[in-house]
């Protein structure tokens, strides 16, 4: 549940942050979520791929269906060189995914608690 | 807290952000462009965006209705004069702010700003072309006209309105690829933008070419290798009009043949040139020979082929004109179009406008020059050239009477031996209003009007063609154009004194011109505009087939509808073909040839002459031509300075129909002594190896087709392929009415029925979006292959409901 609601919540702060500051807020918010809401490093990078992950890929599928796909084709073979706008949507998405990862698993590090059985 | 891991992922971090924020390592800020609130998503333009809006903005004087159809072309509607064209300005930049800008950027020679030092050689071309200069005394002349002054100040006022409430996230595209961002547009950026069609309209020059021919040849072959005479012109003006006595006769200086026309030193400059195939077809026909009993007037600027457009089509309509037509993005009025009571169009002058002085320099300072026996001071202008990621480069030009020194020790453009320098004298220097043509006519009524407005057109000169609801049809060959004597400025000249400049222009009056002629039509080709008998010299460098055609047809037609016009400047009929095939078929004999040349020969046999999509035989015609013309002329050129002109198709074209033992067709390297029939065949021969060379993506029997093997293609000015559309499946070629050869071609084909109610078609190679994420980027493109037209709109206030109206965006005064 915990892992469930940080995911809402880092891709919420991302989405709202990204209205009116730069991309790489992205980090700042995930490390945020991740400062708040404690949890065991790699859960906390997962929260933060995945939320990244869903937010970006998910946007950019929602506009490129909007688009019926004229960029996504046009910009996948500018930059992967393959026609292929799946793969733009999941390269957008594993870039949002990696950074805001990091940026959590990072933070998770300064609330870090040993557990000692 | 656990110090180390903590460390090592805020590094990976930040690392990645790096990476994924700047250009250092990857070739592009992927972060940047991929994330989906800021980057090229925001691009991705819904496919069912909603373009209408309410604006309010402090310049306007009043009210501003913009109906947007289903081709996105704006209908704009305005209470106040001043205040269309501040709307035309705001959506020029809503819709093509990033070509806007790059288009006045390259002209102003400050490319590198943005693509970084590979550009410094083509901006310091640009500044020695004078451009800046050029632009900033145009400006200057056309802000003494109150009408183009308002014009522009409001037009500047409505593109730097959308620019300062443009967001970073809705950047055009081209900007975030490249990483830079607009800068405010100003009434000098307007100037620029018209100083770089002259240059692409008036920037041809072979002077140099020409002056190393002339060293090369003896006098005879030069004068057979680039004859004065074009036999097979059909001029603009018909020949055999009786011309007035000049008003001026330029006199050749006195030893002209031993320092200019015998003068032996080689020069090797070769420099960026615009293209020689920028030309275009315009014609108008009267009633008489329509079925409606009213004037058609047609027009099709032939010009590079790129995405975005060159053209933005717009109604612009207030209390006191209503234009329709193709407008530049960069600048205020209807260029080519019609209004309520009369349609307008043109085509290139293509006369040589641009000579060049050889400069004698007292020393490497360029201070002072030689010039009527003393050491005249030169104008130093110090262009400071910006440069992408590195240090600004400082360029020192001199101006000398005559313009700038171009090339000189410091600037060789890679290409010249780096010794002479030579100073420009072009027309496009010279105070003129062009702006002033298009806010004239616009507004224009009649024949008077028209010629009112059409005189103001210095640089580009161009074939002005008119047709008027009255009736009245007219063309103009109008221009600044320099009264030369013969030969004056072919090459380059003497710069030492004053005998060899320019000894006036050619009065507005004298210039060619017909209006309501007996012959029921006007027409243009960028053929030469006149025969002999024009008391000026007018160069002798014309294409002349698509003219002869045009005037064939046009000389038989009756009953004329805008369907039948449509399919005229859509025809793919090769009438060079025509003129040629008689004689090659004559001269090819197959028992000379192996199984698959005969193959190749019988295509070329059944081809019914027109250059039609599918059509194999054009292909085989194209190649023979080609290699019948090494095979005449190669050999007299192997030794030749590598800068040399070549001759014109249209005189071995002519050479061999008149000679059948014209000089050049003997090979100078062999023995025997060649004739018309050895070339062709060395020439089908090689043709025929050069076809089965071809690495055609299919079978060479399937991959010979014409739109195959000419591969037409529209780019974006940027050359990305993903951007551009490649390989149309479109006919027509070089010397067809429908001028569409690899990159150039018809950029606006436009038909103007001057009925009561207007009936006009239109079609350009593009779309109303300049951006790559919208569907209305190249939506046109595909009917415009198929040489299809839409039906051109002049919608009327009263039809806001009507259903063609898909957006409505209201301006008004805040």
């Amino acid at each position: 549940m915990k892992f469930f609601i940080t995911i809402v919540v880092t891709a919420l702060l991302s989405l709202a942050a990204c209205l009116y500051l730069p991309w790489y807020t992205i980090a700042l918010a995930a490390a945020i979520v991740a400062l708040v809401i404690p949890q065991k490093p790699w859960h906390a990078f997962g929260a933060g791929f995945i939320a990244l992950f869903i937010a970006w890929a998910g946007l950019a599928a929602y506009i490129s269906f909007k688009n019926e796909q004229v960029l996504a084709h046009k910009i996948s073979l500018l930059i992967l060189q393959v026609d292929s706008p799946f793969l733009l949507i999941f390269a957008t998405g594993l870039i949002g995914g990696l950074v805001a990862g990091f940026a959590a698993i990072a933070a998770s590090y300064i609330r870090y608690r040993p557990i000692i059985t | 807290m656990k110090v180390l891991p903590f460390l090592m992922y805020s590094t990976i971090t930040v690392v990645l952000v790096f990476l994924l924020h700047t250009t250092k390592v990857l070739p592009a800020p992927l972060g940047k462009l991929l994330s989906p609130q800021h980057g090229v998503w925001q691009n991705a333009e819904s496919a069912d965006t909603d373009f209408s809006a309410n604006l309010k903005f402090s310049n306007l004087k009043g009210k501003v209705d913009v109906y947007f159809d289903e081709r996105l072309v704006p209908h704009v509607f305005a209470e106040q004069e001043q205040d269309v064209y501040f709307v035309q300005g705001y959506l020029h930049a809503k819709f093509r702010l990033w070509q806007m800008e790059l288009q006045t950027f390259a002209a102003a020679g400050r490319a590198a700003e943005i693509i970084g030092a590979k550009a410094i050689n083509h901006d310091r071309e640009f500044r020695r072309l004078g451009m800046v200069y050029a632009a900033e005394i145009s400006l200057k002349e056309s802000e003494k006209d109150p009408l183009t002054k308002m014009a522009c100040d409001a037009y500047t006022a409505g593109v730097n309105e959308y620019i300062k409430g443009l967001k970073d996230s809705q950047l055009p595209l081209e900007y975030k690829l490249i990483g830079y961002k607009p800068e405010l547009w100003s009434n000098l950026k307007t100037a620029l933008f018209l100083k770089y069609m002259s240059y692409d309209l008036a920037g041809y020059d072979d002077d140099f070419e020409m002056t190393n021919a002339k060293n090369y040849f003896s006098k005879s072959d030069f004068d057979l290798l680039y004859p004065l005479k074009q036999d097979s012109l059909n001029p603009i003006i018909p020949k055999g009009t009786i011309y007035s006595k000049p008003s001026i006769v330029p006199k050749a200086p006195e030893a002209v043949d031993s320092l200019y026309f015998n003068n032996k030193d080689v020069v090797a400059v070769n420099h960026i040139k615009p293209n020689k195939e920028n030309g275009s077809n315009n014609w108008a026909v009267s009633g008489k020979k329509t079925k409606s009993g009213s004037p058609i007037l047609c027009n099709d600027p032939h010009l590079g082929l790129n995405l975005p457009s060159l053209w933005y089509e717009m109604q612009l309509s207030t209390p006191t004109f209503n234009a329709y037509g193709a407008t530049f993005p960069g600048a205020p009025s209807v260029i080519i179009g019609y209004n309520d009571s009369c349609a307008f169009g043109f085509t290139n002058g293509g006369r040589d406008v641009k000579d060049y002085y050889a400069i004698k320099f007292k020393d490497d300072n360029r201070k002072e020059y030689w010039f009527n026996n003393e050491w005249k001071k030169t104008d130093i202008r110090i262009e400071t050239i910006k440069v992408k990621d590195s240090l600004a480069l400082l360029d020192t030009v001199a101006y000398t009477v005559f313009g700038p020194v171009m090339f000189d020790k410091t600037f060789s453009g890679n290409k010249t031996n780096g010794t002479g320098c030579y100073a420009l004298r072009w027309t496009a220097h010279d105070p003129s209003n062009e702006l002033k043509i298009f806010t004239l006519l616009n507004r224009a009524k009649n024949y008077t009007d028209y010629s009112n407005a059409v005189t103001n057109l210095h640089t580009p000169g161009q074939n002005c063609v008119f047709a008027c609801k009255n009736g009245d049809i007219a063309i103009r060959a109008q221009g600044n154009w320099p009264a030369k004597w013969q030969g004056q400025g072919d090459f380059i000249m003497p710069g030492t004194d004053s005998s060899y400049m320019w000894q006036g222009m050619i009065p507005m009056n004298e210039v060619p011109f017909q209006y309501n002629p007996e012959r029921g039509y006007v027409s243009s080709a960028n053929q030469k505009p006149t025969d002999s008998s024009y008391p000026y010299y007018l160069g002798r460098n014309y294409p002349v087939y698509r003219g002869l055609i045009v005037n064939k047809m046009l000389d038989t037609m009756q009953g004329i509808t805008p369907q039948s016009m449509m399919a005229m400047q859509t025809s793919n009929y090769n009438v060079f073909a025509a003129e040629m095939m008689p004689l090659f078929l004559k001269n090819l004999t197959d028992s000379l040839m192996t199984g698959d040349e005969k193959i190749y020969f019988n295509i070329l046999k059944n081809w019914n002459l027109y250059n039609e999509v599918d059509a194999k035989g054009a292909s085989v015609f194209s190649m023979l031509w080609q290699r019948f013309y090494e095979s005449v002329y190669d050999d007299e050129f192997t030794n030749a300075p590598k800068v040399i002109l070549k001759p014109f198709v249209s005189t071995l074209a002519d050479a061999i129909l008149h000679d059948s033992a014209y000089k050049f067709l003997d090979n100078i390297q062999t023995t025997k002594k060649e004739t018309l029939k050895d070339d062709l065949m060395i020439a089908f021969k090689n043709a025929v190896i050069h076809i089965k060379s071809l690495n055609f993506d299919r079978q060479v029997k399937t991959g010979l087709e014409w739109a195959n093997y000419k591969g037409t293609s529209v780019n974006h000015l940027t050359k990305l392929a993903p951007f551009s559309r490649l390989n149309l499946p479109i006919g027509g070629g070089l010397h067809n009415i429908n001028a569409a050869t690899e990159d150039h071609g018809p950029s606006w084909r436009m038909v103007v029925s001057l009925t009561e109610n207007t009936e006009a078609y239109g079609i350009y190679p593009g779309g109303q979006s300049g951006n790559p994420g919208s569907k209305y980027y190249d939506n046109f493109i595909d009917n415009w292959a198929a040489g299809k037209y839409y039906s051109l709109w002049m919608m009327k206030k009263t039809e806001a409901t009507d259903k063609r109206v898909k957006w409505h965006i209201t301006f008004n005064k805040a």
